[in-house]
């Protein structure tokens, strides 16, 4: 088997627009951003001697008088509403523990789930006691933030029958803030493969599902085999993810897409060669500017 | 002092640097894309890695759990090819949990955090190949790797290592320095408010010149961290231009 082996070189980026240097709104952690008390502290930032200082290193976002700085790369930061993907670590009494990509893990609490049977039934203590049978460790789900805690915990839902255990396929793991917040993050792809962009980064590939049993609750997975043709897209899909997210290019059904599209003239393995990343990234950018205007 | 003239009478050191002159300072930012944050740092032929997890859940013993602010967990480790002579164990030995623990120490102070209540922020440096001055080019590298991960820090933390040879300050010492019977001095600092985060000395020194080698240190860290800064700033535009927002 032929292996394809190169030296190490510089890696370089797509599209250095030259105007976009020399900005004015990005601080590190230290710079004073102001020293007019008239403003209110937000995240990333502190107040040292009246002076309102940055505590990390990112650009300078300002809301009336509100001063918050958003670090170029950080872990997850839950709010209401948020489509997830997380990882069973823990069964306890009466919840889940799910790993999301946040800075403590999120919690699944066994009455704030779909329980096979429909929506009225009464969860009991025989409940309780056969909860890994519905989700054990190692899981991977689907679900929706339902609150934060005070201490920046999640507490996470899948009262939909959208959410639930995640079966076959594949999960890709990129920057929370490589995600563009959309109506839904569930796509059928036209492809033919679907995909869940969960809001923490994790993005989750897989076939698109026939007629679904409704009963199951979102707790039914499918073992049935998964053809070729569904695999070779599901894999194309992931190296095209990764080429987008190692040019930083926002995710979201239509950029997702048309990379599929730019990556088809290429091989599934050699969407990863960082030359043809760059053709593919290069022709998905040209696409977008083209829709948008 | 053993045969060898540390610091020369035209005022030259071993490697040829003046006495108050730096060694090259390199550094880059985001080396790892499964880590939060990582950097890669060398100060002369001092080359080290700093990869930081977090902040996460509490892993393993649940019981040093803080209610109220992150625990930082730092774990300092020396390649087995580091050094002149090949080391046994990379780490666990007195030497580096000694290191680890002030590494933990000048991270609390800088870290805010009170920020994370219940979680875990982990530190990993590995020296890849040490030519003095190690506790310094980990604290700088680490620096860059916490700031890389998005986590909360008053300032930078900057380290130096000084030593003290014939009534001059010295910065920076390298190893032969190190070795060459010098009293050094290592410090770490939040360069901005001039704070000390950490000051350790475990040689013979007459009290009179401690202030004069602390000044020394401080403008040496204060020099380390322009450096720091450039290399952050780069690492910001490279990073916020291609997010295109």
């Amino acid at each position: 088997m032929a292996v394809d082996m190169r030296l190490p070189t510089i890696r370089k980026t797509v599209s250095l627009s030259v105007d976009a240097f020399d900005r004015k709104d990005l601080v590190v952690p230290g710079d004073v951003i102001t020293s007019d008390t008239g403003f209110m502290r937000g995240h990333g930032t502190y107040v040292d001697e009246d002076n309102l200082t940055a505590s990390v290193a990112g650009e300078v976002q300002r809301v009336d008088k509100l001063i918050c700085v958003r670090p170029l790369k950080t872990r997850f930061n839950g709010e209401v509403g948020d489509v997830v993907v997380g990882r069973i670590t823990e069964v306890q009494q009466k919840r889940w523990k799910v790993e999301t990509n946040s800075r403590l893990d999120s919690v699944l609490l066994l009455s704030s789930v779909n329980l096979p049977g429909g929506e009225l039934r009464r969860r009991s203590a025989e409940d309780e006691l056969t909860m890994r049978e519905y989700l054990q460790e190692g899981d991977l789900i689907s679900a929706e933030v339902q609150s934060v805690f005070s201490d920046g915990a999640l507490s996470l839902h899948t009262r939909s029958l959208k959410y639930g255990k995640l079966g076959q396929g594949v999960l890709v793991q990129l920057s929370p803030s490589l995600i563009k917040r959309q109506k839904t993050h569930f796509h059928n792809l036209p492809c033919g493969a679907s995909i869940i962009l969960g809001n923490n980064g994790f993005v989750w590939l897989y076939p698109t599902p026939g007629q679904q049993e409704e009963e199951a609750g979102g707790f039914y997975t499918s073992l049935e085999p998964v053809s070729l043709s569904d695999r070779e897209v599901i894999s194309r899909l992931r190296n095209c993810l990764l080429a987008l997210s190692a040019h930083k290019v926002l995710l979201y059904d239509t950029s997702v897409l048309y990379c599929y599209e730019s990556s088809l003239q290429h091989q599934v393995k050699d969407i990863l060669k960082p030359e043809v990343m760059e053709e593919i990234v290069m022709l998905t950018q040209q696409k977008l500017l083209e829709q948008e205007g | 002092m053993a045969g060898l003239e540390l610091l020369s009478d035209q005022g030259y050191r071993l490697d040829g640097r003046k006495a108050t002159e730096l060694r090259k300072v390199q550094a880059r930012m985001g080396v790892f894309a499964q880590a939060d944050g990582s950097a890669y740092l060398e100060q002369g032929n001092t080359k080290a890695l700093a990869v930081v997890y977090g902040p996460h859940e509490m892993r393993g013993s649940r019981g040093r759990t803080l209610h109220d602010r992150a625990l930082i967990n730092c774990q300092y480790s020396m390649a087995t090819f580091s050094t002149a002579e090949r080391k046994r164990r990379p780490h666990g030995d007195r030497k580096s949990t000694e290191m680890s623990l002030h590494l933990k120490q000048t991270f609390e102070a800088a870290v805010m955090t009170q920020l994370y209540p219940r979680s875990q922020i982990d530190i990993y440096v590995k020296i890849l190949q040490s030519d003095g001055g190690n506790y310094s080019t980990c604290v700088n590298a680490a620096t860059l790797a916490v700031i890389d991960a998005g986590i909360p820090m008053r300032d930078y933390v900057c380290a130096c290592t000084v030593g003290f040879v014939d009534e001059t300050p010295l910065a920076d010492l390298c190893y032969a320095e190190e070795s060459g019977g010098v009293s050094s001095l290592a410090l770490a600092l939040l360069p901005r408010g001039g704070q000390i985060a950490l000051l350790q000395m475990d040689a013979r020194l007459h009290q009179d010149h401690l202030e004069t080698l602390i000044e020394a240190a401080m403008t040496a860290c204060k020099g380390v961290s322009k450096v720091l800064d450039e290399v952050v700033r780069q690492h910001l535009q490279e990073g916020s231009v291609l997010t295109g927002e």
